[in-house]
């Protein structure tokens, strides 16, 4: 009996064959359903505006270090309404801080770990031609695009991009001038795209698995990106809705969070009143919560997976690990309101999120504690990829620990808003996430461009970056410590409290500026290797999962017969085998 | 090169690709109607008075529209079967129907909005008018959406009849999915500002 | 090997999706929506009695339940759908309801300053 479109699914050759056009140049590189090029798409542009988000933090920290100074060569480059002589507005900083924030979570790292890895990755790793619906996976990226365009081109619109921090708090941000509104439209166009996004990847991974790959030899990896796409189909429609009602209170004159009674600048405010501010912030941390796991998750998984190729051993615990990952996504939804603890919230409610917040902590420290253990007894290879993994241990661990006095109502009530969350977030996301994502990149760059990253290059890079990320947030923890609150646009030098510290910020200045030059042996790697770097095989660094089954790079469908999974991921240095690697993919 | 399971079932999980895919779809559109009922309740509850809506709004038309809802999921649902019974032309009645009661619900939503407008009741008049306002304008999007995505199916789409009925009835069956939820979500929404 | 094997058929694409089944769900179907005609009905004849608010609520939500679940569970299919989706929307529920809840309960445990309406009589507008 023929099939109903002509083509015989049980013999994918043959589909193949009929199905091959050559693309022209627009549908092959840019207008591509390959999952192989919109990961890559995902992941320039995540560089980019990593590059772009740093930039702004950069001119942040000249009126951090310098309050008052004028920014030397640039400073006039801003105009006057926002550096007039070169001296920072506190209006401009605003803008800097809310426009970082923004950039760098949702703009930067989310599109690089999950859009990019998440994309190039996956399919390749359970064996899989491609997404399983590859049109909406082009959708879910031109939807980034236009939502990074919205949110680049909020700087032109008159009173600048959106200043009222990440957080877009009310009464502020609804007051505040038209960037605001550009931030809520940027923001819905990204939330559709991770929405789209998200069910495709988890379709993709419960229905195109391999033959043989059951859940629990799934790659660390695998479990890491399903796991964080069920956080991002769930808790961003939330704040796709709160988006929605503060445009209508910005645009329609309707007051969700706007309070009665409301003055600014002398004048009763005239609209209907009886909104609550904090239902924002609820509606707001439902997903920004989650949002911070979704920021973590990728990077256990490409770490995990770092760790065991070059240990040349299995992960110490993976079943635990994968019961912790579910467990502590699960736990994410229930915890944000830790974020809120100074909103006049009673005792009752405090204890429910501190003890939730104290319990999520557990699968973490599981999962640092099991990459760890995984090190112990190895024969560790200590390439650039490997380095970054490694480091990431201690600095995620820093970051962890000092989340706990913040994760306690009692103790966050004299570090909320001050430098010291600044340093323990930016602990987890900096040296932690970015490291994971540096370490992916170097170690997946062969599969996707057949050439090695420079090893020295790569060596100068992780040292210089690792020393100045210390250098920027460690005397973060002092200044916070000191009671210097955060986003204040001259880091508090009016204030006599905080006279003792202020040396600190010209150390963090410092070691930012300083940062940003060790990241060109990066950026020229990334680019010179494409055509100098040492070419390489299918699988460079002898690993045993899926991907590097498929040559380098991979062709349009992957593989040339579908792989099947005959083992677990991790099956390195078995005793009797031949090599000390027995890939996932090969019959015994 | 082929997706395996688009339209045949993976036999460990029994389903395809897409039925799983409108269903986390329309899992996170439960979750965005959630949080707007979430702040439904906070606001109501923290206001010194609230209407009970059949003083503000218009019961009987309202009604009426949820008649026309809930009858517009049974066309849908006879458009699918229709197809599951290989009745093509029976399936374009049926969806045909079911276009044309979305249509009539704009229609009646529409004069519902403009008496409102014409009196200065606008969002910005009330809370109450700015809840009603936003979720039944959402829900609005979403009633225009499912109904473009019927046309296709009634329209162009259905060329894919011809050359596999069986992804073509299973992709009429998705669609069919985000039309009831759209219904169901009217039935929560309906009693909410309508009567309570 | 990634595909089905075997079923190109036509008939045999939809286990328990026969003819006679399909006539089957069809008189499902019919029965279902005149039960959410009646259960409208009833709905809005309650809604005249003016019930308390907490009283009427739970009425409300109660006939709401019950339709929204005869359209989940008859109209797409849920009460033969598989394991799978059931536990998604299982976590799915599970989600909305702290979503709805946890909002709710902080606020009411929360220590709040009464409004206070500000009279300002030089701008002669009204806040409704």
């Amino acid at each position: 009996m023929s099939h109903p479109t002509g083509v015989d699914q049980t013999k994918p050759h043959a589909a193949h064959e009929v199905h091959h056009e050559e693309l022209g140049f627009w549908r092959k590189y840019v207008f591509s359903t390959d999952h192989k090029v919109i990961g890559i798409q995902y992941s320039v542009t995540g560089l980019l505006f990593l590059l772009f988000g740093f930039t702004l933090m950069m001119i942040m920290r000249w009126n951090l270090a310098y309050p008052g100074v004028p920014l030397p060569l640039i400073g006039g480059l801003f105009g006057d309404a926002r550096m007039p002589g070169g001296t920072m507005l506190p209006e401009f900083y605003n803008e800097l801080g809310a426009m970082h924030g923004t950039i760098m979570v949702f703009l930067g790292v989310v599109p690089l770990a999950v859009g990019g890895f998440g994309n190039f990755v996956l399919p390749l790793q359970i064996g899989a031609p491609d997404m399983a619906f590859p049109k909406i996976n082009m959708a879910s990226y031109w939807c980034l695009v236009l939502g990074g365009l919205t949110m680049l081109g909020s700087f032109f619109v008159p009173g600048g991009a959106a200043q009222s921090g990440w957080t877009s708090y009310a009464p502020l941000s609804v007051i505040a001038g038209t960037g605001q509104t550009w931030w809520l439209v940027g923001m819905i166009f990204l939330i559709t795209s991770s929405l789209l996004g998200a069910l495709n990847f988890l379709t993709t991974t419960i229905q195109l698995r391999a033959k043989g790959l059951t859940f629990m030899r799934f790659p660390f990896f695998v479990w890491s990106q399903f796991v964080t796409s069920f956080l991002l189909l769930l808790a961003f429609p939330p704040l796709e809705a709160a988006g929605v009602m503060q445009l209508m209170d910005r645009v329609a004159g309707t007051s969700f969070f706007m309070p009665s009674g409301l003055v600014v600048s002398g004048q009763v405010l005239t609209n209907a009143g009886g909104g609550n501010a904090v239902l924002w912030q609820h509606l707001f941390w439902f997903l920004a919560h989650p949002e911070v796991y979704v920021l973590i998750l990728p990077a256990f998984g490409i770490v995990a997976e770092i760790i065991a190729n070059n240990t040349r051993k299995p992960l110490w615990g993976y079943r635990a690990m994968v019961y912790s990952l579910v467990f502590l996504g699960f736990m994410s939804f229930i915890v944000w309101a830790h974020h809120m603890f100074m909103t006049g919230m009673g005792t009752a409610m405090a204890a429910f999120f501190q003890t939730t917040t104290m319990i999520i902590s557990i699968p973490s420290v599981v999962i640092l504690t099991s990459l760890l253990l995984s090190l112990w007894g190895g024969s560790i290879r200590f390439n650039t990829p490997m380095l970054f993994a490694t480091a990431f241990l201690p600095m995620f661990g820093i970051g962890g620990l000092t989340g706990l006095p913040l994760g306690l109502n009692i103790s966050d009530i004299p570090l909320h808003d001050t430098y010291y969350v600044i340093a323990h977030f930016h602990y987890v996301v900096a040296p932690g996430t970015i490291f994971g994502l540096m370490a992916g990149i170097y170690y997946w760059y062969p599969k996707a461009t057949g050439r090695r990253m420079n090893e020295t290059l790569g060596k100068i890079h992780f040292a210089g970056t690792l020393v100045c990320m210390n250098v920027v947030f460690m005397p973060m923890f002092i200044v916070g410590l000191a009671g210097v609150s955060r986003r204040l646009f001259d880091a508090g030098s009016g204030y006599d409290f905080a006279q003792g510290t202020m040396h600190w910020n010209v150390v963090s200045s410092w070691g930012a500026w300083i940062m940003a030059l060790f990241q060109i042996p990066f950026i020229f790697n990334f680019f010179y290797s494409i055509w100098n770097g040492e070419k390489v095989g299918a699988n460079p660094w002898d690993a045993t999962t899926i991907e590097w089954a498929a040559p380098s790079p991979p062709p349009h469908g992957n593989f040339a017969t579908p792989p099947q999974a005959y083992r677990g991921p991790y099956e390195y240095s078995v005793p009797g085998a031949a090599k000390d690697f027995t890939p996932q993919h090969e019959a015994s | 090169m082929d997706i395996p399971y688009t339209y045949h079932e993976r036999r460990d999980t029994g389903l395809t690709n897409g039925k799983i895919g409108i269903w986390l779809f329309l899992a996170s559109e439960v979750m965005l109607f959630g949080a707007l009922f979430a702040s439904y309740i906070l606001i109501r509850t923290g206001a010194p008075s609230w209407p009970r809506g059949d003083t503000v709004l218009d019961v009987y038309l309202a009604t009426f529209n949820t008649i026309v809802l809930i009858t517009s999921s049974v066309t849908m649902v006879m458009a699918w079967a229709s197809l599951m019974r290989r009745k093509f032309g029976t399936f374009r009645i049926y969806m045909g129907a079911t276009i044309l009661l979305g249509a009539v619900f704009l229609v009646v939503k529409y004069f519902e909005y403009s008496h409102h407008f014409a009196i200065g009741e606008g969002p910005s008049h009330s809370n109450f008018l700015a809840v009603y306002y936003t979720l039944t304008g959402l829900h609005m999007l979403h009633v225009f959406g499912g109904m473009v995505v019927n046309a296709y199916f009634w329209g162009p789409g259905s060329k894919l009849y011809q050359t596999n009925p069986v992804w073509f009835t299973n992709r009429v069956e998705h669609s069919g999915l985000f039309w009831h939820f759209v219904d169901l979500v009217w039935i929560f929404l309906f009693p909410t500002l309508y009567l309570l | 090997m990634s595909s089905d094997h075997g079923a190109t058929s036509d008939h045999a694409d939809h286990a328990g999706h026969d003819p006679a089944d399909i006539d089957r769900h069809v008189k499902v179907y019919i029965t279902v929506f005149v039960a959410l005609m009646i259960l409208t009905v009833v709905t809005v004849a309650i809604s005249r009695f003016h019930l308390s608010v907490p009283i009427a609520v739970t009425v409300a939500l109660f006939v709401a339940i019950v339709k929204g679940s005869l359209v989940a569970g008859y109209f797409m299919h849920l009460v033969s759908e598989k394991k799978l989706i059931l536990a998604v929307l299982a976590l799915t529920v599970a989600f909305f309801i702290v979503l709805l809840a946890l909002p709710i309960l902080t606020h009411e445990n929360g220590f709040w300053i009464p409004e206070v309406v500000v009279d300002q009589p030089h701008t002669g507008a009204e806040h409704k």
